[in-house]
């Protein structure tokens, strides 16, 4: 009887099933600190996509989300964003700019006992809708505002 | 090895405000240099945020943010003395950790 062939065939069958557990996430090749880097939803040109990459195919507007922009940016390479859910069990906060080259700027997670308050600085290229999107259990809540940029901050 | 951020962590009543300035060139990938060449994007992916031993804040960051990147958050049940750890990991494998205080 060929053995070899036996203990190889098992051995196939067993790192099948790791493979399997790896991409379904039950295990991690490397104990990584920070979630992974959500690469679909950075890479995405335009804010559906984004959100889509995100988990957000449908956010509903919310007077509870607040969103500080700067009615007009002299300059687009710095634009404070102050972004303040006041929607009980905010869990995460994305900042994305519509006509940005890459929609998505930032997302940020909240836990043990940080509130859903950021604020940043993003870059925007063009007068473009500036939207915050904020995760409150399962839903999707959004604030938009526009910025007129007079001078673009990408390229150059 | 990039610059230290700066990390200001300071109570405000119940609350504390957590301000960090990190030292990046935050490139997008768009930008032309003198020459014509295109930059190269070189930008921070993931920070992270830790008070007092526990995560507080995990974010993913794109090309979009500014140049220097300067970040303010607010969390409830911090307290004066604890350590706050600030990390993050641009799109090359930089990294870069420090630490502040709340004062």
């Amino acid at each position: 009887m060929n053995t070899t062939r036996r203990t190889v065939l098992r051995g196939a069958t067993a790192s099948g099933v790791l493979a399997g557990l790896i991409a379904a996430g039950a295990l991690r090749p490397t104990l990584v600190l920070a979630a992974d880097w959500n690469k679909a939803a950075f890479d995405a040109k335009d804010t559906s996509t984004a959100l889509k990459g995100l988990g957000a195919g449908t956010a509903a507007e919310s007077k509870d989300l607040i969103l500080k922009v700067p009615d007009i940016a002299e300059n687009g390479a710095v634009v404070p964003v102050d972004v303040t859910s006041n929607i009980p069990n905010t869990s995460s906060i994305a900042i994305l700019v519509d006509k940005n080259p890459t929609a998505l700027s930032a997302m940020f997670s909240f836990a043990n006992g940080a509130l859903p308050d950021v604020s940043a600085r993003i870059k925007m290229g063009q007068t473009s809708l500036v939207k915050a999107v904020a995760k409150a259990g399962d839903k999707f809540y959004v604030a938009q505002k526009e910025v007129k940029v007079t001078v673009g901050g990408c390229g150059g | 090895m990039a610059d230290p951020m700066k990390i200001r962590a300071q109570m405000k009543g119940d609350v504390a405000e957590i301000r960090i300035l990190m030292g990046h060139a935050m490139e997008t990938g768009q930008r032309k240099d003198a020459a014509g060449n295109t930059v190269p994007a070189h930008f921070i992916q993931t920070i992270t945020i830790d008070v007092g031993g526990k995560r507080v804040v995990d974010g993913q960051t794109g090309t979009a943010i500014s140049r220097n990147p300067v970040f303010g958050f607010k969390m409830k049940g911090a307290k004066a003395g604890d350590k706050v750890i600030v990390n993050w990991v641009d799109n090359k494998g930089d990294k870069r950790t420090d630490e502040a205080t709340v004062a």
